[in-house]
């Protein structure tokens, strides 16, 4: 392991640390009973019936505090530094970061094709790799694309999802946003891997390191049209919940 | 051209889909779409309109978000007011302030009056739907922002559009400015407005009607069309979740008239549902949240999520919104509430003012059959009406967008 990632493991358990206390999700009456309302839950919905935004999260008060601190570092810190990056990067330039990483990280995609027994992507995504990394000068451009060679994105959380794990809990990860235990724990393995093949590939030092971290970070939440508190909803936090599960359902079984 | 799309609307026009209900979901194919700028300098903004501090459970409302996009040197300004529920970025909303910019506007994009951002944060009430505070919330809100920018932009002249209830919006926020004048409107356009907003969220509301096996089955029908969006994003080579997904889903779905009903009856459910809940944070009333129970920015919002979205317009009409306003104004009839939230209460004004113009469809699903006639009644030679279209499908298609331009051109407005 490197700086970065014991600074960022340590970073990460004093934030656990802050956030789970005093979790409670209840609202609070004023006065002995709620008064009832024109349409009570008893009144409306019939009992027994499943809601498409019913998702299992035992952990709901840790992670709204995390959703809420998350919304926080992004509107105060991500998104202004990520706005200057795009405001001071030309815009091909803007792209080929994106490429370059978007390469980079198809070969954690090639080894979790592997482990899902997918031979298809397994190809596909080593021919891309071959093709973006020799003619498209390490991964700066894209001629995979244009060759019309399909672009996949296997993490390890999708690759426990084939082998049959289920999601488990909702968990919002700090920084990292809206995920589940099962996806969380894969981001962990995958952030390790990711780590060793850069280690292993380019020269492993400090400013390197800081470099591709941040470029990583912007490109990241360039990519991500997102805004916190911004979808219209006052039941956001559950709408993201519900949506995100969905996607990461039909991302295991494509 | 104005003459010509006028007198023959049908001959000029090459919007495809004669399914209204496929066209209000599925929009305008890529070749027919109007070609316009990508890269319109859009910054966004917030900006704290009312004294009043936001409840706990929706402190992130407590300003109002706008965007706004600048010309370099002098320009007219127009705002744009959102459709039901919408945000001042959505995607209608945006796309209407593209096509402003590439005539040359300055263009502030604002969220639709039902919004909860705009219930929470510029809503004097708390409880939005009465087409004349709606109006002067509005008229505060952009008199406000003139004054942030005022500094930042040239601006020459005022025009306004809406879309939708952003439409209905602006007739209203043109007649108060007729009175106050703080802004002397060059032109209004209002695009696809409903008449009488009761008929039209009781369409509306009844297209929920046609889930198979009635709203509690609403988790079936969702899965439904989850599994065939989940079919499309499994054929497809791209990991996006982008409109080219839906079209696919479309495809493999093969969706009736009900499926399409019921996905647009849902997309106006959720609007109401936010609307509703947050009316009901904002004032008390225990509509679906008991009047004593205080929401903490941890409070599980999950049942009043699901019961809301039982509840339609109607219903808040009837339970909510007309107790709200008889408790202000004693006497007053449902029946008169309802006639009153209607194009022809100002009717006599929409006919005199010959600033205002309309772009609608004949086969818009949110009007009553004898509508379109009383719209073309009201505006005569100013309302350009599309034989097909549905409510906002052919929105981006050349002939909308053409029709949008012409009226709204600096150049010539009188």
């Amino acid at each position: 392991m490197n700086a970065i990632g014991r600074y960022s493991g340590s970073v990460v358990l004093v934030l656990l640390a802050v956030l789970s206390t005093g979790c409670s999700t209840a609202p609070v009456i004023e006065g002995g009973e709620p008064e009832p309302p024109v349409f009570s839950a008893e009144r409306v919905l019939q009992p027994g019936v499943t809601h498409p935004g019913d998702v299992y999260d035992p952990w709901q008060g840790f992670n709204r505090r995390v959703y809420r601190f998350n919304a926080f570092v992004d509107k105060n810190f991500l998104l202004p530094v990520t706005n200057g990056y795009q405001a001071v990067t030309p815009a091909p330039v803007e792209h080929s970061i994106h490429n370059f990483f978007t390469n980079f990280l198809n070969l954690n995609t090639i080894l979790n094709s592997v482990l899902q027994f997918s031979p298809r992507k397994v190809v596909q995504t080593t021919g891309r790799v071959a093709v973006n990394s020799t003619l498209g000068v390490l991964g700066l451009f894209d001629p995979a694309t244009r060759m019309g060679i399909p672009q996949h994105q296997e993490d390890f959380g999708q690759t426990l999802g084939r082998w049959g794990v289920g999601p488990g809990p909702y968990l919002v990860l700090p920084l990292l946003g809206p995920s589940s235990l099962r996806d969380g724990i894969g981001a962990g393995v995958d952030w390790y891997v990711n780590n060793r093949l850069r280690e292993e590939i380019f020269a492993p030092e400090t400013w390197h390191e800081v470099v591709w971290t941040t470029l990583f970070i912007l490109d990241t939440r360039a990519n991500v049209a997102f805004r916190y508190y911004e979808t219209g909803t006052p039941f956001e936090y559950r709408m993201v919940r519900m949506l995100i599960t969905t996607k990461r359902r039909l991302d295991i079984e494509r | 051209m104005f003459l010509c799309f006028w007198a023959a609307p049908a001959a000029a026009y090459d919007y495809p889909i004669a399914d209204p209900f496929l066209a209000t979901v599925v929009g305008t194919p890529a070749p027919l779409r109007a070609p316009l700028p990508t890269d319109v300098p859009f910054k966004r903004r917030s900006t704290r309109v009312l004294e009043r501090e936001a409840p706990d459970a929706l402190w992130y409302d407590q300003e109002l978000r706008y965007s706004y996009a600048a010309q370099k040197g002098p320009a007219p300004l127009i705002f744009t007011i959102a459709g039901t529920g919408a945000a001042h970025d959505g995607s209608k909303s945006w796309l209407a302030a593209r096509a402003f910019y590439s005539k040359g506007f300055h263009v502030v994009a604002l969220g639709s009056p039902v919004s909860a951002n705009f219930v929470v944060a510029a809503s004097s009430s708390g409880v939005p739907g009465d087409s004349f505070d709606d109006a002067r919330d509005l008229y505060r809100v952009m008199q406000k922002i003139r004054d942030e920018l005022q500094g930042k932009l040239e601006i020459t002249d005022y025009y306004l559009a809406g879309y939708s209830l952003g439409a209905f919006n602006a007739a209203y926020v043109s007649h108060l400015d007729a009175e106050q004048k703080a802004f002397g409107f060059r032109r209004v356009l209002m695009m696809n407005p409903p008449v009488r907003l009761y008929s039209s969220i009781s369409l509306l509301d009844r297209m929920l009607e046609n889930i198979p096996g009635g709203p509690d089955n609403f988790d079936d029908f969702f899965e439904k069309i989850v599994d065939a969006v989940g079919q499309a994003y499994r054929r497809s080579d791209s990991v996006r979740f982008d409109e080219e997904l839906l079209f696919k889903a479309f495809e493999i779905l093969r969706p009736t008239d009900e499926l399409l009903a019921s996905l647009i009856g849902l997309v106006f459910r959720i609007a109401s549902a936010n609307m509703a809940f947050t009316a009901d944070v904002m004032t008390d009333f225990g509509y679906i949240k008991p009047s004593n129970v205080r929401l903490t920015r941890n409070t599980d919002l999950g049942v009043y999520n699901e019961v809301a979205m039982r509840l339609g317009f109607t219903d808040y009409f009837h339970a909510f919104f007309y107790p709200y306003r008889a408790s202000l104004e004693p006497g007053l009839s449902r029946g008169e509430l309802i006639e009153r939230m209607s194009l022809v209460t100002i009717g006599d004004y929409l006919r005199g003012a010959d600033n205002i113009y309309l772009i609608h469809n004949v086969d818009d699903l949110i009007l009553e059959s004898g509508e379109i006639e009383i719209l073309e009644d009201l505006f005569g030679e100013r309302a350009t009406v599309f034989p097909r279209g549905g409510h906002m499908g052919n929105m981006e298609s050349r002939d909308y967008i053409g029709r949008m331009l012409s009226i709204m051109d600096p150049g010539t407005a009188p």
